[in-house]
Order: C-alpha cells, then structure tokens, then sequence
C-alpha cells in the first residue's frame, strides 16, 4: 500500500530555524497549511518532546514529529520539512536533525498501515540524506514514493 | 512470547518500532507478539513482556520491570534490531 499522496502544502524545504521547536513548528504549519490540524496540534507536537524528550528523533538525522489524536486533528496527514541549517533535539545518536516528519492521525488505529509504508520508505538508509538535499517538491515526493493530490496534477 | 515498543504517546514512533521489530523477529524465525504502547500504559502492558524496544530517551519512565530494556538507536534499521533481539531472546 503506498503513502497517501503529499500536497506541495504539506513540504516545506530548506527552512531556516533557530532549534527544534522551531523544527518541530515547521513541521505543525506544513500539516495546518495542507487542512489536516488546528495549531492546537502543533503545540501539542512541541509538549510532546518537552515532557518525554527527543525519543521523537527515530534514526540519523530525522524526527517524527507527533502526538496523539485529539480534535485539533481534522485529517490524517504527513508534512516534510528539510532544514536549511540541522538543529540538535537533544538526542544521544542521532542529532542533528536535517528532516522532520509531522504526522498527525485521528485514530490510534488507522495509522498502522501509514506507518508500514513510511518504515519501508525509510529502511533504505539512502533516504533521509537525500531528502535532506532535496531541492524541489518532486524529488521530496519520489523519494517518498508518493504522488501530487489529483487537484494538483 | 511478547515484546514490547515503547513510546510517548503510543502512535507513530513506536508503531514504526513494532513494524521493524516484527521484521527482525521474521529474519530470526522467532515467533513472538508486539505491542506498540506510550509511557503510560507500559506498566499494565509491558508486566509479562519479556522484551520492552525503547529509546534512550524513554528508559527512565519505564519503572521497575522483569522485561530486558532494549535500547534501539535506529528505528529503521533491521540490522540493528535483529542483533540487538538476537542477543536479548539468545
């Protein structure tokens, strides 16, 4: 089953931040801008990280940025944000972080099969760096293996 | 057998823990039962897991458990979970 298709609203690239939260808040504006969250959710990302630390930042280089369901979720949704300057989350391994990923679901459930499919994107250790470096939509998306959303075609 | 993956909230990082781990045990022919939990559930889920897959980040909220603490750096990488399960069940 392949991702859903990924919005040029949903990725934002070479943004420049001071720190994570600001990371981590890229990530939250890119899920807002594509219809998925409340800015709600976007703090609610940030108060994730502050009260149980930057386990967020899953391999070399990359956080999945993400909190639980709640109403400040409308849809489930994805965003990519590569960044132009890689910030420390306060990780022992795997900082700094170049890619944040911001995923937001509405259900505990239904984001199993999302997840599979990001966990087969990402077991080749090629992608991260070459999302990293990615200079347009496009690339972002076929490294992804996902398309532009019908209306943007 | 059970094995448990940890993280904060229960969705996303530990979901990814779950679908690679289970990949891990695959490779092992190790047949065993994950379950994805966040930091509050782990001491009512993880009481009779012999494994619990975490962080670095997330071994200090775990508490007191019988379960092996195995800390995974890269979430994605097989490679790592396999030998790290391999030595944790061996």
């Amino acid at each position: 089953m392949p991702l859903p298709p990924l919005p040029t609203a949903a990725i934002t690239i070479g943004v420049h931040v001071e720190d994570w939260r600001g990371a981590v808040a890229a990530a939250g504006d890119a899920l807002e801008r594509s219809g998925s969250t409340s800015p709600e959710y976007t703090k609610r990302m940030i108060g994730v990280i502050d009260e149980f630390g930057a386990y967020v930042v899953i391999a070399p280089g990359l956080a999945l940025a993400h909190a639980r369901p709640g109403p400040d979720v409308h849809t489930e949704g994805l965003s990519v944000v590569t960044l132009a300057e890689p910030v420390a989350f306060g990780h022992p391994h795997n900082d700094p972080v170049s890619v944040v990923l911001g995923l937001a679901v509405t259900s505990g459930d239904e984001h199993v099969l999302l997840v599979a499919e990001l966990a087969n994107v990402f077991n080749d250790p090629h992608v991260i760096p070459a999302l990293a470096a990615a200079t347009d939509v496009d690339s972002i998306r076929s490294l992804l293996g996902v398309t532009a959303p019908s209306e943007e075609q | 057998m059970k094995i448990v993956a940890l993280c904060g909230v229960g969705i996303g990082t530990s979901a990814i823990l779950k679908v690679n781990a289970e990949r891990a045990l695959a490779r092992l022919d190790i047949e065993a039962e994950v379950t994805a939990t966040d930091v509050a559930g782990v001491a009512s889920v993880g009481f009779d897991a012999q494994v619990i897959l975490t962080s670095s980040e997330l071994v200090d909220a775990i508490g007191k458990t019988n379960a092996d603490i195995v800390v995974i750096d890269n979430y994605f990488d097989v490679d790592e979970l396999t030998a790290k399960l391999e030595t944790a069940l061996g």
